[in-house]
């Protein structure tokens, strides 16, 4: 809650605070995007843990490593030095579907129901998924609680999964991560909107509804602007305990800029004052 | 990516902890074999390949679609190792102009084709490429168009709108100053000896269709497995992924694939509504990873407007880098529309990629139309002629709503609007 206050008082780029950290272990919080593009909000929370010292494994279905590593490079974290002494486990997902499917493998690959005519479930990458982060018992650099990131889950559909699938191994995950080692979950998900994807609206509402905290990206109702790139729509729930008093939540305009991103209350863009 | 500047170390953000300048970092487009020598040399090579040109933003490596207006609207152009989607017009006319114009600006540049379809053989499709336009005879009239739109607006100053002044000058769309790309005639056909003298592989399903597969069957459908095979093979055989230490590749693989999601090609999803949803999709992702991991860029033709399931649009648009839409006049009530006379159809630039950024380049224009005129392939920008009848019929009052909805959502990526707002 505080950093994003922090940003909104001085009308700047988003700003990281530790704080955050201790107030949420455990958590799932859910990234979704409708009729706009969410993906500074993964390249945001991938630089945000990093730098906060977290051990993160960064299932990237969508995009190479070397993109994510340019950006991060700008939001100032270096992926390959990360990666190299063991703080970021990435799955590069475009590439590994290519060594997937065009060759079999020896031993159970993650991205293996690529291969499969009829995968029920998404166990490989789950165990994957469970062996980057299982605790280190060597004293080594202890890093801080670990984080998966998972960009993006709606792709899993795409890829032939069902909606159950996906959300099983979530919730799979979340027993691992969040409950058993005190771990955060971080996933985007696509809001298809007005399209009747249905798969994809399952996954959504069932996420939805164990999510702790949900930031939503729009576009703006009336269409395209050049200075107001879009909407974030923040959700913070508590799916353990039954909603007595209503969830808070808070709307901020943003834009995306080079380095950065800066928010701003409705209306106030600095372009338009 | 392929960053041919050194904008990833160079990019001054203080808390980074890169490693030391001297170690550049590798990106999965560099060519994986020779890394233990070359890494130093290996960005100067990227830049000397024909036909592309390092974007002025992040430094990607583009090639040219074949048309310069669109190369202006997609940022400077295609990106390597990304996927351009054309969802195709009604009748498949515009769109497979497109795709012409993709492969022959590889010819003219040299660099390799691949060209796959079900319904013509690639053959017969090389030899109808348009042919290029000489550099003096085109840039003739393009100027003396320019000159006469000048002309006739720089003596006008506003006395009433004189706001508007400021303005910029109407002008009549992107217009495209650099050489990268090239204008071509669709009306006479591309030599015979520059076909001949370059280097294209065909892909045409009904006769790969019979041999056998060597992968277990899997959800996608036979002709989908049978194409990424034949892909994967080209790259990995003309060393185009940089694995195979003996073949120094140093050029652009351009893939072209035509009417994709079409029956022809074995797929069912233009049929009926629950046809099998994940092959296509499937077959993208797998393209993509094939694309991302070599020195090549894609084009494909899909016949969208028959695809029965909508949510496969939208993974097919999720999975696709750059998705531009044609639509065009013919056999709609929009030809004899007078609002639209001047024009053969819309184009709608419906995705960009933000690729190794934050942001992209997006263009300020949202309403494009495009016409083929005088042999060239022109897109500019729509405007409405002013309404100067007597009498505002109601129909007319109609027409004029139409386009105005067209106006509102804009770019789908950037943000899209539910509702346009009525004045």
């Amino acid at each position: 809650r505080s950093f994003w206050k922090g940003s909104l008082a001085s009308a700047s780029s988003v700003s990281t605070t530790w704080t955050e950290l201790r107030e949420g272990l455990g958590k799932l919080t859910l990234l979704c995007d409708a009729n706009t593009d969410g993906s500074f909000l993964v390249h945001h929370f991938l630089s945000f843990y990093l730098k906060a010292n977290c051990k993160v494994c960064f299932v990237a279905l969508i995009q190479s490593f070397s993109h994510y590593n340019i950006v991060g490079q700008k939001l100032g974290v270096s992926l390959t030095v990360a990666r190299e002494c063991g703080q970021l486990v990435f799955l590069e997902g475009l590439k590994s579907s290519v060594d997937v499917f065009f060759r079999a493998q020896a031993e159970p690959h993650p991205l293996q129901f690529l291969r499969e005519a009829n995968a029920e479930n998404l166990q490989p990458l789950y165990e994957f998924v469970r062996e980057a982060l299982k605790p280190v018992d060597d004293g080594e650099a202890a890093w801080r609680c670990p984080v998966l990131l998972v960009d993006d889950l709606s792709v899993l559909l795409s890829l032939g999964m069902g909606a159950v699938a996906v959300l099983d191994f979530i919730h799979y995950c979340r027993a691992t991560v969040c409950w058993e080692r005190k771990g955060n979950i971080v996933a985007l998900v696509h809001d298809s909107g007005d399209t009747e994807d249905e798969e994809n609206n399952i996954l959504l509402n069932g996420l939805s509804h164990q999510s702790h905290l949900i930031l939503r990206a729009e576009g703006l109702a009336t269409g395209f602007c050049r200075d107001v790139h879009g909407q974030l729509r923040i959700l913070w729930r508590t799916p353990s305990q039954p909603t007595t008093q209503r969830d808070q939540s808070l709307t901020y305009q943003y834009k995306i800029q080079d380095k950065s991103v800066s928010f701003f209350a409705k209306g106030m863009s600095p372009a338009v004052l | 990516m392929a960053a041919v500047a050194t904008c990833g170390t160079g990019a001054g953000s203080t808390g980074s902890v890169v490693a030391a300048g001297s170690k550049n970092h590798v990106t999965s487009f560099q060519r994986r074999g020779p890394r233990a020598s070359g890494s130093d040399s290996s960005y100067s090579r990227l830049v000397s390949i024909a036909g592309t040109r390092p974007s002025v933003r992040n430094g990607q490596l583009l090639v040219s679609t074949g048309l310069p207006a669109l190369d202006q609207l997609l940022g400077g152009g295609l990106a390597v190792g990304t996927v351009l989607l054309i969802e195709e017009d009604k009748y498949n006319i515009y769109s497979s102009l497109l795709f012409k114009y993709f492969l022959a600006e590889g010819i003219i540049n040299g660099h390799t084709l691949l060209v796959a379809s079900a319904k013509e053989d690639p053959a017969d499709i090389l030899q109808e490429l348009p042919a290029p336009l000489l550099d003096d005879n085109f840039k003739k009239d393009f100027d003396e168009e320019a000159c006469n739109h000048k002309t006739a607006e720089s003596n006008i100053k506003m006395k009433i709108a004189w706001r508007y002044q400021l303005l910029p000058k109407m002008e009549a769309g992107p217009v495209s100053s650099s050489r990268f790309g090239h204008y071509y005639d669709a009306s006479k056909k591309m030599p015979q000896e520059l076909i001949e003298a370059s280097k294209w592989h065909g892909f045409f399903f009904p006769e790969k269709s019979s041999s056998t597969l060597n992968i277990e069957p899997c959800s996608l459908t036979h002709g989908y497995i049978k194409l990424l095979q034949f892909i994967q093979n080209i790259i990995y055989e003309e060393g185009f992924d940089g694995s195979n230490p003996q073949k120094k590749q140093k050029n652009i693989l351009r893939i072209g694939i035509q009417n994709l999601g079409s029956p022809l090609w074995g797929d069912d999803i233009c049929c009926t509504e629950n046809g099998n949803s994940h092959s296509l999709t499937k077959f993208l992702y797998v393209l993509r990873g094939l694309l991302r991991t070599s020195l090549s860029a894609c084009m494909i033709t899909m016949p969208t407007h028959l695809i029965q399931n909508k949510a496969i649009i939208s993974r097919v648009t999720n999975l696709s880098d750059t998705v531009v839409g044609l639509e065009s006049f013919i056999g709609s009530e929009r030809e004899t529309n007078p609002l639209y006379k001047d024009y053969h159809g819309l184009i709608h630039i419906r995705q960009i990629p933000r690729l190794n950024n934050l942001i992209y380049d997006v263009s300020d224009v949202k309403d494009l139309a495009f016409k083929l005129k005088r042999k060239l392939f022109t897109i500019e920008r729509l405007h409405l002629p002013p309404d100067l009848s007597d009498t505002v019929s109601r129909s007319s009052k109609q027409d004029l709503a139409e386009p105005s909805k067209l106006l509102g959502p804009g770019c789908g990526v950037m943000a899209g609007g539910k509702k346009h707002l009525d004045f």
